[in-house]
Order: C-alpha cells, then structure tokens, then sequence
C-alpha cells in the first residue's frame, strides 16, 4: 500500500519523519501514527494495543529474524513483517527500555 | 457432540433459549474477559468444574457453563465466555461473546448479570473492553484479577474512584489464589433483589465505539484512578533472551520436541502396550464366564477388543494433553509457535500449528483437539486436515510386521542405518511429505485466506500448576473417550455383525468376507488378495486392527496354517503388495476416532468426509504406484 502523499507531508512537518513499523531496528522505541489495514483487522490491532498515539517498542526478532516481538502497553505481540509494515509509525529519537 | 456443554457439566439448562430476563432476578451470570486475563482461573474456581486454564491467547473457543458451587450459588448458572479483545465481530470467539451476551445465542439463556475479568497488571489496555460490555446495560462487577501480583510489583489502582467512574462496582482479586471472591457473593446477593437506581452514576461512556475512542477513554480513567503499572516481570524478559535467541532458541526449541518424543515413546508405548494386555486378559477373563456363545463373541471379541484396540491409546494420548498443558499453561509454547512460524509460513499455516502437528506423530486426535489455540479458523481446519497424515503410532504395528516380513535385515551405514530402517524412514517422510503438500494445496484452494494476518499475544512465563494441566489431561481424556468411543462401539457392532452374518460361518464365508473378494478386482492392481482387502475393511476401525485380523485369517487359512504370521504373508504377497500396504498406510484414513474428533472440532460432517475421500483416494493412486514401479522395475 502506498502512503498518500497528502498525510504524508501533514505529518513530516515535524522533526520526524514516518517510517513503517517492519522498518525499525530492535531496541528503538515509536509512536503509532495509523494503520494501514483492510478495517477488520486494523481494529482487532487497535483492540490489542496499536492504536494511534500508542507508544510501542522494537523487543526482539524471532531467531528466524521474522516474525518480530513488539511490546506495546506493557504486552508483548508478535507480528510478522507483512503485517507490521502497514503500520506507519514515528520513531522516537531516545528508547529507554 | 455439540450437546458437549450441557451433558458435561449436567446442567438442564434454563427452560427456554431467549427467555426474557426477569427484571431484578438474577439466574445466569456470564463470564467476560480478555484473554490471559485469567478467566478460565476464575470460572475454575467459581464453579469447581473442569475447563481448559491456559497462559497463551484464545484458547476457550467453546462455551462451558457451571453452577457457582465455589461460592455457594448452586441456583446460579455461569456461562464462560471466550476471551475476547472487543465486541467487534473479528473472530468467531467475538461473535460468540457477543450473541451469548445480547441472548441471541440458541440453547443459551440471556445473562441476567455480567462479571467482568481484567487484568490488573496490563488495565490500561484491559479498561478498553470495559466500554462495549458495560453500554450493554447489564449489571455488571468488574473484578481486577492478579491484583495481588500487581501490588507486590508496586502497582497500584484508586478502586472506589474506578467504580465511581464506570458506574458499578469494582473489586480486586486474586483467581489463582481465591482471594476477594466474597465481593462476586455480596454482587450477586444485592442484584438478586430489585433494581436500585445507582446512587453515584456518572458513567461516561465513549460517543462513538471504535478502537481508537475506547483507549482514548481507557487511557483518560487510568490517570483519573491513579493507576500505576506494576513492573514488568524481569523473568520473562531474562527467559526470553535465552529461549527466543538466535542460537539457543531454536536449539532449546528442537531439544524441548526431542524431549517429548522420547517420553511419549519411551514411556507411553510401554505403558499403552501393559494397558493393552491388561484390557485383553480382562475381556479372555470376562469371556470365560460367558461361555462360547454367539454372545461371548460379539461381547469379547467383537464389541470389547474393537473398545481396547482404541483404548490402548489412551497412555499415549493422555501423556501428550500433559505435555501440550505445561507447554501451553508455561507460556513456552507461545514461543515455540513464534519460533516455528518462518517454517510453517512456507506452506501457508502459521507457527501455531507446528505443535498440534508433532503431537500427530504419536496420535492425530490430541493434536487435532490442540489446534483450538489456532484463533484462524483457516489455519485451524487446514491443519486438522493435514494432521492424519503424521505417521501416528497406530501405524507402527502394521510397518513393523511389514517390513520384518519383507526387507532383509542389510546394513547400508554403519551398525545403526540398515535397509529396514531407511524404510521406516521413508514411510515417516512420506507423511510428513503428503502432510506438507496437502496443507499448501488446502491453502492456495479452498481454505484459501486474504487478510487473516498473524498476530501472537506472548504471555508472561507462569509455573504450570498441577490442578489446571490435571483439569485438563482429564477433560481432554473425557472428551476423547467420549467422542470416540460411542462412533467406535457402533462401528465394530457393524463390523461384527458383517464378519459373523451368515451365523456359524468363518471368516471368509461371511459377508465381510464376501465384501473382500468382491472388491479385490479393485485392489489387485495394488498387489493386494481378498485376505487384505478384509483386514483393510477392517482397519477401519483403528490402524493397528489390521495385525489380528490378518492373524486371524492366515490362522484359519490351511494353507498358511503352519506358518507363522510373516512366513504366511510372504508365501501370499509379492515385496510389490506389501510395500503398496504401508504407503497404503501411510496415506489412508483408517482410523474412527480422528473421525470422530474431526466432526466434533469443524462441527459438520463435511469435513471428516472430505478428509475421508481425499486421503483414501491419495492411499489408492499411491499404493497403486508403489506396487507398479516395483513390479516393472525392482522385480523384473
């Protein structure tokens, strides 16, 4: 799916820029900023943590370096890379873990 | 077996499906909660009825009922919801939560309260489902469960100013160690009496009901009660960085499977076999007394040794509910599917089926049961299909005689690696070849999925206890006895009856027999006589059937009398036959219980037939390949 190019600049105005969650290394920390998913499933995400505005970090990647470990709200899920790169996230610039 | 709920618990339950609800009268209390919130815990308490305690997303996907024993309410019933994130019909979890709770659901009556599970270390999130189940009117308690961990890891929570904000009461407790339970007896006793008006009410709930309200409200009620989150156990964090490592975890991984199999057949063979023997000579014992009527037989050697020859398995299948139960209640096998998802993804299923089909290496029927933590009902169904194809111990009688008859004892590598054993290893790959093919054909066809991405909740490690896994390994041993044994008992009635109609008649005189040689134009071409073609109608049954009726049938045989069971074989089939019967084997359904298990986790006969077809069809073109590649080319 492709970002449209409108929100894009809206939200790049900032500091940061957007990037796709998959796009994250392990250990860095981000913002949800939206998702890019058909609605049934990009709610059932929202449901369980990845909301706009949440705060989520990068924990760790499978030993297979995919599916990767997210930990949002103090819960750990697991997303593949298809699914984690329609999430747009804006990474934060300091991680404390 | 969908009448499972109501025969389980013998529970009647209320008269009608939607009565309407009584104003005030409570009589049915529902159960709603998240997952990993701790529910099934809870429901284990309150009821003092078995049911499924896991730590891993989305494992109560039936429903069960209970009378509130545990705390005295036996005039009350509690429905257990599934665990649900939100009322948002995603998955068939939700739309069953949703149906049960606006009393839509046929054969269930419409709650009259609602108990509300959270989790109290994770509320911020949990306060979420808050909103969709109290705008449904009901009275409901919230219960902050694992309040107790929450607070010795220094969270904490304003309860009275969450109760003022949600408008209904709000109590902490503790599931697993039964505290706060009182508060759940002093709501229900005041809701039993007529409806007061709330004296605080000033529930606020969120205008619009989607994802991004609820959290914003959830989010705004955590600061307003002062929640603070506990700390994050350092445990699972510390685990994990060994058990998910690159290195470590997938050798962990490999050694924890290494580990099971070498239990369960080590230690579950011996004991099936003992049982075995002991079921045998209780039926001989039995038999005696019955004297060498028509009765005797179709008692002992009918209905008893078809009941046994299911029942042996039984050491084997409960060994397995035992290990999936501390893998599963551990929190590991959360892991283990993340582990395992890379692999699994190339055929189209997802890491949360590998364990369901290793467990099909020693029997399809727990691992077609374990595949309930597969929340995709896609994945769930291609991976029961696929699971009869893992070569199950039931194979193991018919392959072993096959291959003592047929290949000579010749070394290929070593002391270790002989002729015999490379074709055992075949058969083994075989399987696991059909399974794997038969799952990526299932995936690009008919159980074909768009958007049903893999999300995996990973929860914090916990100690399995022993009450929840023996809850369990005794549920899951009922529900296989149950299921299976009534479809087994009417099929060797009907087997029975075939091999002893016309009366007084052997074997081959009967119309079982008759059947055999009618269909052998059908299996000649796969090198098989009429003798197979009976133990194969047989072995319909179970798998390792075939053996004794093999027996049986050169036994009776003059020709063969003689000779022992493989010296018979040999003088009967060419190494082309034989080997055409264990990639027969290795192929065909031969086996009611999975049947039954089948019918009873897709809740249809269409499945079960399906399966039945394809993998026959697949066992013929197979077996038929087999014995004709050998014929023209090892033979000539």
């Amino acid at each position: 799916m492709i970002m449209q190019d409108s929100e894009f600049q809206r939200n790049s105005r900032g500091i940061h820029t957007l990037s796709a969650l998959s796009e994250l290394s392990v250990g860095t920390a981000a913002v949800v900023e939206s998702l890019d998913l058909p609605d049934e499933v990009g709610h059932h995400l929202m449901h369980m943590g990845f909301a706009p505005e949440a705060r989520v970090i990068v924990v760790r990647r499978a030993p297979a370096g995919d599916p990767t470990v997210y930990s949002i709200d103090g819960f750990e899920i697991a997303l593949r890379r298809e699914t984690a790169r329609f999430i747009r996230v804006r990474p934060q610039q300091e991680g404390p873990r | 077996m969908s009448d499972c709920c109501s025969t389980d618990t013998g529970i009647a339950l209320l008269e009608s499906p939607a009565a309407p609800r009584a104003q005030g009268k409570i009589r049915t209390v529902a159960l709603v909660g998240p997952p990993n919130s701790g529910k099934s815990t809870l429901f284990n308490r309150l009821t003092g009825l078995r049911q499924k305690v896991a730590n891993y997303p989305g494992v109560t996907v039936e429903q069960h009922f209970g009378k509130l024993n545990g705390i005295g309410r036996s005039d009350l019933v509690l429905i257990d919801l599934p665990g649900i994130y939100s009322l948002d019909s995603y998955s068939e979890d939700a739309r069953v939560a949703v149906d049960v709770l606006h009393g839509a659901m046929p054969g269930t009556p419409a709650p009259d309260a609602v108990l509300l599970v959270l989790d109290s270390l994770h509320l911020r999130r949990q306060l979420m489902l808050a909103a969709p189940v109290l705008s449904l009117g009901l009275p409901t308690l919230v219960l902050l469960n694992m309040s107790d961990l929450m607070e010795t890891r220094g969270g904490e929570v304003d309860t009275l100013a969450l109760a003022q904000e949600l408008g209904v009461p709000v109590a902490k407790i503790s599931a697993t160690r039964g505290t706060g339970l009182d508060s759940i007896t002093h709501f229900l006793d005041r809701k039993s009496e007529p409806e007061q008006p709330h004296p605080f009410m000033r529930l606020e709930l969120p205008v619009v009901g989607n994802a991004r309200s609820y959290r914003q409200w959830a989010t705004g009620i955590s600061t307003r009660t002062k929640y603070k989150a506990p700390f994050s156990s350092e445990w699972t964090r510390k685990l994990d960085e060994i058990l998910l490592h690159r290195i470590w975890g997938p050798l962990l991984f490999l050694i924890v499977v290494i580990a099971v199999f070498q239990v369960v057949f080590t230690i579950g063979q011996p004991l099936s076999d003992g049982f075995g023997s002991i079921l045998n000579a209780a039926g001989d014992k039995v038999g005696i007394y019955l004297g060498h009527g028509w009765v005797e037989s179709l008692l002992i050697n009918g209905i008893w040794r078809g009941v046994a020859s299911v029942l042996v398995f039984l050491p084997q299948i409960l060994l397995l509910f035992l290990f999936i139960g501390v893998l599963e209640d551990s929190g590991y096998l959360a892991r283990a599917a993340l582990i395992a998802d890379r692999v699994m993804r190339s055929i189209g299923l997802n890491g949360k089926a590998f364990i369901p089909l290793l467990s099909a290496y020693a029997c399809a029927v727990p691992a077609i049961m374990a595949t309930r933590t597969i929340e995709n009902k896609r994945d769930r169904f291609a991976t029961i299909l696929v699971a009869p194809f893992m070569t199950c111990s039931a194979r193991l009688p018919i392959y072993i005689l096959m291959i003592a008859a047929f290949i000579p004892n010749r070394r290929i590598v070593g002391d270790f690696f002989g002729m015999r054993a490379a074709v055992m290893l075949s058969l083994y790959l075989l399987g696991f070849l059909a399974a794997f093919g038969t799952a990526w054909l299932l995936k690009s066809s008919i159980l074909k999925a768009a958007s049903a991405p893999f999300i995996l909740e990973l929860p914090q490690y916990r100690m399995p206890t022993l009450r929840s896994v023996g809850l369990r390994v005794i549920d899951r041993g009922l529900v296989f006895l149950k299921t299976a044994g009534t479809i087994i008992l009417s099929v060797t009635v009907v087997l029975w009856i075939l091999s002893h109609v016309p009366f007084h008649s052997d074997l081959p005189q009967s119309v079982i027999g008759h059947i055999g040689r009618f269909i052998e134009p059908v299996i000649r071409p796969l090198g098989f006589n009429w003798k197979i073609g009976i133990g194969l109608l047989s072995s319909v049954v179970a798998r390792e059937v075939i053996v004794g009726t093999l027996g049986t049938l050169y036994g009776a045989d003059p020709a063969t009398q003689s000779l022992s069971l493989q010296a018979a074989l040999r003088h009967d089939l060419t190494l082309g036959g034989a080997m055409a019967l264990v990639v027969f084997f290795a192929f065909a359904m031969q086996c009611t219980s999975t049947l039954a298990i089948v019918k009873r986790e897709t809740n249809s006969w269409k499945w079960p037939a399906l399966q039945f077809a394809y993998m026959s069809v697949l066992a013929y073109a197979a077996a038929f390949a087999t014995n004709q590649i050998i014929l023209r080319l090892i033979l000539r």
